[in-house]
């Protein structure tokens, strides 16, 4: 309104000083990663400190974890900061890093949820304690400039194919593990995957798309597996809390443990959603900048990659992972594809792709009070339903105090529906 | 076939039932177990013995599945359990509702089997019905056979204990009767479990009840067969109710292994505990440490004068409280004469009457009370009935208290029943004031509660907890949620000893770092004094010290501060020309008497609950209203404030002058359309609509819409929007017009300019969850309101089908933004002038920061009327925004309407008689972040900063006490600059 006011006032700055990360400190710092997917990760690291990174995921847990985030996060705050900020603090005081040596990584995406403001966040709890701690924003968004933390194209190519394999590994052990004869078998071919993946990382073969993927794929089928029949649980929800072990007590486990086949989308899908976004933005609101192109090359190049992928996966013996335009035209069976917020119309969209594919039962995953799921997750479930009488969604909170005799107990109503539905 | 045997552990009780092979009910028990789930457990499975020898067994319930899994014994989920035993005993039941402990649940067996459990925001269930009968200071039953007897029915918050509370300690207060409370609290309930469970699908047909509250209270029964609509016919209260589960346990068991019920018990009885749970250190190492302690805190005591034998004056204090009386007499060397403390039991003023006819009755002619004060909830009508010389604000009292025992004090922290209190002290005075709120409600009533529940009394409760091995970590959140980490702790086998230290702990944590938000204990202060009855409770102070690794003052007279603050007021305040109290003498007192009556204020359309008490000297004294209109004074003495302008002026919008060739638009006054109301209407009635608005927000209005809401934890502003679009729906407009917006206007203060998602996309979550919404009547087009050509193509695109040109629309669009524009500088305006109003009657102003919607006076409840009737002028934050600086921000700062709150902050930061305080909806995710920042803008800047809570309150008792602390306050830091 009085845009012409406003540009002659001076900008006051209430901003606190906080240290940055710089080129320097690429030699000298530890940069620590909150574990979000352990197996992405563990491959993420990798390469970054093939790019002259020192990064190390945090593996740390528990209750200290959990009681340091709520030292330092706001009440109101979301789970998922609390779980980083709990993390990172319990790492910094274990004594194992030098403060003075250490910094730490968070994802931003800059959209209109909060999560954007995690990293402020981190700093604010990093100021009392450990002010000397830079902070590194993770970002294609253009946001923190002038840190010496580069997302270079050429990086962000590497990363992408470390996804993709990410992905596959994760949904070929989740399909395997739970029919396993002998047990442990997918988790060590789980973890000689990785290691067989990594030094292709560093020669440049892991280009090699096709032949990475069929090596994956076929040491998965040489795991015997029995003929059972068991319920397939789909997880969807908030990126973090529908990931990382720490947030959701280990769903995935709990749900092996339970006897049923967990099926979690493709992180892939996440950041398709992210970069499909601006190319939404254009087409409805005429919101064209100069990346717009770069967005509509990279979501090309990748949905190329996926089809690829998924060609593959269908001439095996697995179920192939979500076909993403496929997402995109049951999204709009449900919710406007403008719902960009958080993880949007995503949810309801893989929500409907694992109705369509027979994983009826789905768990909503959100933590307590998240903003774009009252829409998106519980807001939107009703019309799941709708289309797809037979799903059995439910919503599961998350958050610092609420127990796991709760969450589970909500699961068990959901799977003995289940079980009802599979008689 | 072998009998089955069906146990239900539930967070309270268990169930055991007997069914035989022809699936007939032989037995059925139900058992309080006191948190000894094992144990009680195994007693009832000795009296089933004279059944069978063997069993198949199954076990259901919340705190049945450790049980079950490491006594290897088959579960069944509870619901699962009632679904079976509902198909086998009601097969034509549509829907049952089941009210436990801790759990709510629906099942919708008809018409697509659905079944529901509340989420962990767990207000409305039996605990929440425990908690408000111990405010109430009844029994469960007691509250019930009460509630039979109620004439009316007020609305009261049942989300959260907190907020209920808040809604009904006015009306005790005011003497409204406890049946009319209790009634209400039961419809309470009732509400929370349609709009929490039901979310968009009706409860209709023959309903179930279930569940030990649903069985054995008859006042709960009324309430949902009331709310719901429901004849004796379609209700139906099973005989079994409360043991339902236990028999649909048995009937699951059919598919068990039949085993000897010995081996059952024995496994049972050797179970292990699991371990699982988190401990910490005890809060003594030894007997010498305890006694140091004791001995520490002895030192911080007052010292005793006979009231017998003392002559001369004394000073009076009275703490009014929400649940408690206190009296304090004392000498002016500070020494005590008199002093009580009692539970209000509803009826302070007869307490108080009662207690000062005791003292008159003690003192004789001896002593003199020379002068007199009173503090707290009640000090209105204390200071009119008995005619008190003084009334001081709560959070002064208990500071000045404080002061008196260590006058380099820079901490208080007050731990009451019901409510926390902190205060940080800079310069002798008080710098800020924190209070608990919802999702930090952990209080001493907790404990009482939770000793209640074991079957003890809270002293030797607590007293357990002193020298516990392993105090349990139960986190520090709600107290619904420590709920449900005892229960887990009891699964692990903690003791007694353990989960009452762990008590302890937790709400010393709650407070520290949910109340206080402290990071470490050294924000606190390093001179700490603590007070209010719970922390009379050694182990909470003994946690307190551990966790701030300070030693700290509690004084002897810990719940008595409040009065002694009061008694000290009145003898710094009393001067030396007044000789003698004017409080009513013994004379006058023998002939006091008073009569009250509530009655429902018809003066605006907020229809305040009014309560009026007439005294038997023929003074009246009025309460409950939220303006002065209720107290009968004349609005005309009013100070102007922006939120009834601009809400007036947003109503007289559509003027009715539009005939509406093309039909009727229906636009829903809420969220977004709080700021864009002018486009639209303009924009309409440019295109040849006549604009409909939705009904006032009103608690009714709520309830219309009540059983859509899909997510009962989003904010009040967006779950109103439900009963908008019912209303709407009603007034059988052609449509309804709601937009969906990721980005705001963009005013080029911000890096983006989104609205919070909530804002941005309510209309999918209307849409998908109103089945009387369809594609027809409900028009929400994806907008970017910043770039006209593509919002005049959507719009066009949008409204097809009466065929409007683009050429119209785009005409259309611009005079709406202009109109907008317009009413936008119209605030400005106001503004301008209350501004130059403040200056020329030197009042205080303050910034009332929130969002547009916060302009309804349903979700402000108010409080724009309440300041200005404290004489202070009162702004918003689009009013006075764009005169103040830009800023830059720690936090990304990306969205439009919090932009404004952090320029606006920065406005008051250089006016001296401006201050702010920011209003937040319970459950708004993006104000965690905004609120830290602007309380960053002011203190940076050596201004106070303020933060109101607001959900579906409606008593405004706590905010009163925190305006009127925050500009005592405000006069404290101007007078002493004017010392300087």
């Amino acid at each position: 309104m009085s845009k012409k006011q406003a540009e002659t006032r001076p900008v006051l700055d209430f901003t606190d000083d906080y240290p940055v990360f710089t080129r320097k400190m690429r030699e000298t710092h530890t940069i620590l990663v909150p574990d979000m997917l352990p197996w992405h990760f563990d491959l993420i690291a990798y390469i970054l400190n093939l790019h002259g990174y020192k990064v190390e995921v945090l593996k740390n847990e528990g209750r200290a974890v959990i009681d340091e985030g709520l030292k330092h996060v706001h009440n109101d705050a979301c789970y998922p900061a609390l779980c980083v900020i709990g993390q990172f603090l319990d790492a910094l005081k274990s004594g194992k890093y030098d403060p003075n040596k250490t910094a730490v990584m968070i994802t931003q995406t800059g959209g209109g949820c909060r999560a954007s403001n995690y990293l402020p966040l981190i700093r604010k709890a990093l100021k009392a304690e450990f002010p000397q701690v830079p902070v590194l924003s993770f970002n294609v968004s253009g946001l923190e400039k002038g840190s010496g933390f580069e997302l270079s194209l050429g990086l962000v190519l590497e990363l992408s194919y470390a996804v993709f394999y990410g992905d596959l590994i994760m949904s070929l052990y989740n399909q395997t593990a739970p029919y396993e004869k002998r047990a442990g078998d997918a988790a060590r071919v789980r973890q000689n995957c990785l290691n067989e993946l990594k030094p292709h990382f560093a020669k440049g073969s892991y280009r090699k798309f096709s032949k990475r993927v069929k090596e994956i794929i076929s040491a998965f089928a040489a795991v015997p597996v029995t003929e059972e029949k068991k319920i397939k649980v789909g997880i969807v929800g908030e990126i973090y809390v529908k990931y990382s072990p720490l947030a959701n007590s280990h769903l995935e486990e709990f749900l092996l443990g339970e006897n049923c086949e967990p099926v979690v989308p493709a992180l892939m899908d996440f950041l398709l959603y992210c970069a499909v976004n601006p190319l939404n933005d254009a087409k409805f609101y005429g919101l064209r900048s100069k990346t717009t192109f770069l967005f509509r090359f990279v979501y090309k190049w990748v949905y190329g990659k996926q089809k690829k992928l998924n060609k593959m996966l269908e001439k095996s013996t697995f179920e192939p992972m979500h076909d993403f335009e496929r997402l995109r035209s049951l999204a709009d069976k449900v919710i406007n594809q403008g719902v960009k917020m958080g993880e949007g119309w995503l949810i309801p969209a893989e929500m409907a792709a694992l109705c369509e594919t027979g994983v009826c039962n789905v768990i909503c995953t959100q933590p307590f009070g998240c903003l774009p799921n009252h829409i998106a997750g519980k807001g939107a479930s009703r019309a799941v339903k709708a289309l797809y009488p037979n799903a059995n969604i439910v919503p599961i909170d998350y958050d610092p105090s609420s127990t796991k005799v709760n969450q589970e107990n909500r699961i068990k109503l959901m799977l003995a529906t289940a079980r009802e539905n599979m008689k | 076939m072998a009998k089955l045997l069906g146990i239900d552990v539930g967070s309270t009780t268990v169930k055991v039932s007997v069914i035989d092979e022809g699936g007939k009910a032989l037995y059925s028990s139900y058992e309080r177990h006191f948190s000894r789930v094992k144990e009680c457990v195994l007693g009832e499975l000795e009296k089933v013995r004279p059944f069978s020898a063997s069993y198949k067994a199954c076990i259901t319930g919340s705190a049945g599945l450790g049980l079950a899994q490491r006594g290897k014994i088959d579960f069944v989920q509870e619901v699962q359990a009632a679904f079976i035993a509902i198909r086998k005993f009601y097969p034509d039941a549509d829907v049952a509702v089941e009210l436990g402990g801790e759990d709510a649940k629906i099942i919708f067996l008809t018409g697509g089997a659905e079944q529901r459990m509340n989420g962990s925001c767990a207000g409305g269930t039996g605990a929440f019905i425990d908690q408000m009968a111990t405010l109430l200071d009844l029994s469960v039953d007691e509250m019930d056979e009460l509630s039979l007897q109620a004439e009316r029915v007020y609305p009261i918050a049942s989300r959260c204990g907190v907020f209920a509370k808040s809604d009904i300690q006015p009306l005790l207060n005011q003497g409204a009767k406890k049946s009319d409370v209790a009634a209400s609290i039961f419809h309470a309930v009732v509400d929370q479990t349609v709009s929490g469970l039901a979310q968009g699908r009706r409860i209709k047909g023959k309903v179930l009840f279930l569940g030990g509250p649903l069985y054995y209270l008859k006042g709960l029964r009324k309430a949902f067969c009331e709310t719901l609509g429901l004849d004796g016919e379609h209700a139906v209260f099973p005989e079994n109710g409360p043991k339902f589960m236990s028999l649909g346990a048995a009937m699951y068991a059919e598919n068990s292994k039949e085993e000897p019920l010995d081996d059952i018990i024995s496994r049972l009885k050797n179970l292990k505990d699991g371990g699982e749970i988190t401990t910490g250190e005890p809060l003594f190492a030894s007997q010498k440490e305890y006694s140091d302690f004791i001995a520490r805190h002895m030192r911080s005591d007052l010292s005793f004068e006979n009231i017998y034998k003392y002559e001369g004056d004394a000073y009076l204090g009275i703490d009014s409280g929400s649940t408690t009386t206190k009296l304090l007499l004392i000498t002016p060397d500070c020494k005590i004469l008199y002093s009580h403390y009692q539970s209000n039991n509803g009826q302070p003023l007869e307490i108080v009457v009662g207690r000062l006819r005791e003292i008159y009755s003690l003192i004789g002619n001896r002593i003199n009370i020379r002068g007199a004060c009173v503090t707290g909830y009640g000090e209105d009508m204390m200071r009119a009935a008995l005619k008190i010389d003084f009334g001081v604000v709560e959070t002064m009292a208990h500071f000045k208290a404080a002061l008196y025992f260590n006058p380099d004090v820079d901490f208080i922290i007050d731990i009451g029943g019901q409510d926390i209190k902190c205060f940080k002290v800079k310069n002798r005075a008080i710098d800020s004031i924190m209070l608990n709120e919802a999702c930090s409600s952990g209080c001493g009533s907790f404990i009482q509660t939770f000793a209640k529940a074991m079957g003890m009394e809270i002293e030797p409760f607590s007293r357990l907890g002193l020298f516990a091995k392993h105090p349990v970590e139960l986190g520090s959140r709600c107290t619904v949620f420590m709920n449900s980490s005892v229960k887990q702790a009891q699964k692990e086998g903690a003791s007694i000893e353990d989960i009452s230290a762990g008590l302890s702990s937790s709400i010393v944590k709650n407070a520290i770092y949910k109340v206080i938000r402290a990071r470490t204990p050294d924000e606190l202060g390093t001179h700490i004094v603590v007070q209010g009855g719970t922390f009379l409770n050694d182990a909470v102070l003994r946690s307190f010290e551990k966790e701030t690794g300070r030693e700290v003052v509690r004084p002897a007279i810990a719940g008595l501060m409040g009065a002694f603050g009061a008694a000290l007021y009145a003898r710094e305040s009393t001067t030396s020309d007044v000789l003698t109290s004017n409080i009513l003498t013994d004379a006058e007192l023998s002939r006091f008497s008073y009569s009250s009556r509530s009655v429902v204020c018809k003066g605006c359309t907020s229809h305040c609950n009014v309560n009026i008490l007439t005294f038997s000297d023929g003074r009246k004294f009025i309460s409950g209203n939220k303006c002065e209109k209720g107290a009968g004074i004349k609005p005309s003495a009013r100070v102007p404030d922006v939120y009834s302008f601009k809400y007036e002026s947003l109503l007289s919008l559509p003027d009715g002058a539009a005939e509406g060739k093309r039909g009727t638009v229906g636009l829903p006054l809420q969220l977004v359309m709080y700021e864009q109301l002018p486009l639209w209407v303009e924009f309409f009635e440019q295109c040849g609509f006549k604009v409909v608005l939705s009904e006032k927000s009103s608690r009714a209005l709520y309830f219309k819409g009540q059983h859509t809401v899909a997510s009962d934890t989003a904010c009040y502003p967006a779950k109103l929007m439900h009963g908008h679009i019912e209303s709407l729906l009603d007034k059988g407009v052609d449509f309804i017009f709601y937009p969906c917006e990721s980005y705001n206007f963009d005013e080029h203060d911000s890096a983006n300019h989104y609205n919070c998602p909530v804002v941005a996309y309510y209309p999918e979550l209307l849409k998908a969850n109103n089945e009387r919404l369809n594609e027809n009547n409900f028009i929400m087009p994806y907008l970017d309101p910043n770039s006209e050509k593509a919002t005049v193509h959507t719009l066009t695109r949008a409204l097809s089908r009466y065929k409007l040109s683009s050429s119209l629309i785009r005409r259309a669009f611009r005079a709406g933004v202009a109109r907008m524009e317009e009413f936008h500088k119209s605030i400005v305006e106001k503004g301008r002038e209350i501004l130059a109003f403040a200056e020329r009657e030197e009042r205080q102003v303050i910034i009332l920061a929130g969002r547009p919607y916060h302009t309804d006076p349903e979700i402000n409840h108010g409080i724009n009327k309440l300041l200005s009737s404290l004489g202070v002028a009162v702004l918003s934050e689009d009013s006075i925004f764009e005169q103040g600086n830009e800023v830059k921000v720690n936090v990304l700062n990306q969205w439009t309407y919090h932009a404004r709150l952090y320029r606006a902050a920065e406005y008051a930061t250089h006016h001296k008689n401006v201050n702010l305080v920011q209003l937040v909806s319970f459950g708004c995710g993006i104000d965690a972040i905004t609120t830290d920042e602007v309380r960053h803008i002011l203190e940076s800047k050596g201004k106070l900063y303020t933060q109101i809570k607001i959900d579906e309150i409606t008593g405004l008792g706590v905010v009163k006490i925190r305006l009127r602390s925050l500009l005592a306050a405000i006069e404290e830091l101007a007078r002493r600059e004017d010392h300087e």
